[in-house]
């Protein structure tokens, strides 16, 4: 079983290696709307700290999004994702692989450029160290719940626009507890109990998506 | 026939956006037998083999592998079944070998290098073993796909439309591969418009829509 998730996870890094465009372009656009916003609002450093972990988080949920319509639509139209779910082994194994694939490719480089574009907002070291605690605890989850989306609207016109209303009500609670770890970091509350909430809604992601991705695509090769 | 059925399907129906392509559909296969779907376009061929391989549910009836139902043994019936689509299941971006070596990563099984050259020169490949699939044209792809049958070591092969894109050569071929497999007690069922010479084989056949 391990053997098959390792396999499916090995498999889209490959696929990414080898198209690297498509992989930067949800990273560059990462880095461009977090970077618009001081242009567009001025210097203000007060203001921009209190919006700077907003706006990285809802940063990250939209690069997320940008990279989900192409986690099962390339496989879908070359006929591999056909052959992914009549392999040997659980579809939700297939649909945690994957989602766990997205993560490493999309997720991972999301938390090592965060606090970079952190800085620009003027966020302390204590702010900055959270924003990438509550990105790496959050990114999956966003992963995961996003498979479901992806997964449904597979085959289906307009299916970027759907996947985004889908999904984004979905998104708003870890954009909550993401974003308010930081704050409470900035404002002295503390960030222990926002961080515990995305942990724990980590955890329900973790175990519940991948069996519902795995549905989805079944009704959506049929 | 001393051999019971692997495979068989029982009163199965297919229906289509509440149209019913074909029902009360049923065949029994055991090893050493093929089977050839016969239709026109539009009867529902490629939705009985998707059916038979598991991708969809029939809208009545159910089909077994060794005695239970295809939902049960999704994990076995995958060791033992190959499929290959209409689409080829192949990626553009890796070369015919990468692609061999993936599939066998995701059946769980271990690549013999040479055996998977071996398929690929048998299929007419072997110039373009380290070119990325992208690059190869549509009848070559189809013979990557096709290749990836020898290498996956099924009983049982699924094949639409095998021989389309195929040019004379590669149809003498193909045909050859499909025969040294059930002879060789392999099963196989496929759908074709185009003349299927078999030697010392005749399949079974089943329509489909009339």
């Amino acid at each position: 079983m391990l053997r098959f998730l390792i396999a499916v996870i090995r498999r889209d890094i490959l696929l990414a290696a080898r198209r690297r465009g498509d992989w930067l372009t949800a990273q560059f656009f990462f880095i461009m709307v977090t970077s618009l916003f001081p242009l567009g609002i001025g210097p203000e450093p007060a203001m921009l700290r209190t919006i700077g972990p907003g706006v990285v988080w809802v940063a990250a949920l939209l690069a997320c999004l940008l990279s989900l319509g192409r986690l099962y639509a390339d496989d879908h139209r070359d006929g591999s994702l056909e052959q992914l779910l009549l392999a040997p082994y659980s579809n939700a194994l297939l649909a945690l692989g994957k989602a766990i694939a997205h993560w490493i490719i999309n997720g991972i480089p999301l938390l090592l450029i965060a606090p970079v574009l952190g800085i620009q907002f003027g966020l302390p070291a204590d702010a900055l160290a959270v924003l990438v605690l509550s990105l790496a605890i959050g990114t999956p989850v966003l992963s995961l719940l996003g498979g479901i989306g992806a997964a449904l609207t597979l085959g289906l016109r307009g299916g970027g626009v759907l996947i985004t209303l889908l999904i984004l009500p979905l998104y708003v609670p870890v954009l909550i507890f993401g974003a308010g770890a930081v704050d409470g970091t900035l404002s002295g509350t503390g960030a222990e109990a926002h961080l515990s909430l995305l942990g724990a809604v980590l955890v329900m992601a973790l175990l519940v998506a991948p069996w519902i991705s795995a549905l989805a695509l079944r009704v959506s090769v049929e | 026939m001393s051999h019971p059925p692997l495979l068989s399907a029982q009163d199965i129906a297919c229906e289509r956006s509440e149209h019913t392509l074909f029902q009360a559909l049923g065949f029994e296969l055991g090893v050493g037998e093929a089977l050839l779907v016969r239709g026109g376009n539009g009867r529902g061929k490629t939705s009985l083999l998707r059916i038979l391989c598991g991708l969809s549910q029939p809208a009545a009836g159910a089909v077994h592998w060794r005695g239970a139902p295809l939902a049960h043994v999704h994990e076995q019936y995958g060791r033992e079944m190959a499929y290959v689509g209409h689409v080829n299941g192949i990626k553009d971006d890796l070369t015919p070998l990468e692609n061999l070596r993936l599939a066998a990563d995701l059946g769980g099984r271990v690549l013999d290098e040479d055996a998977a050259v071996a398929a690929l020169e048998r299929l007419g490949l072997g110039r373009c073993l380290d070119l990325p699939a992208r690059v190869l044209s549509f009848g070559q792809r189809r013979r990557v796909a096709l290749a990836g049958l020898v290498t996956a070591g099924a009983l049982l092969w699924i094949l639409d439309e095998p021989l389309t894109g195929l040019d004379v050569h590669g149809v003498a071929l193909v045909e050859g591969l499909i025969r040294d497999h059930v002879l060789a007690g392999g099963m196989a069922i496929m759908t074709t418009h185009q003349p299927l010479s078999l030697d010392g084989l005749t399949p079974k056949s089943v329509s489909v829509g009339d």
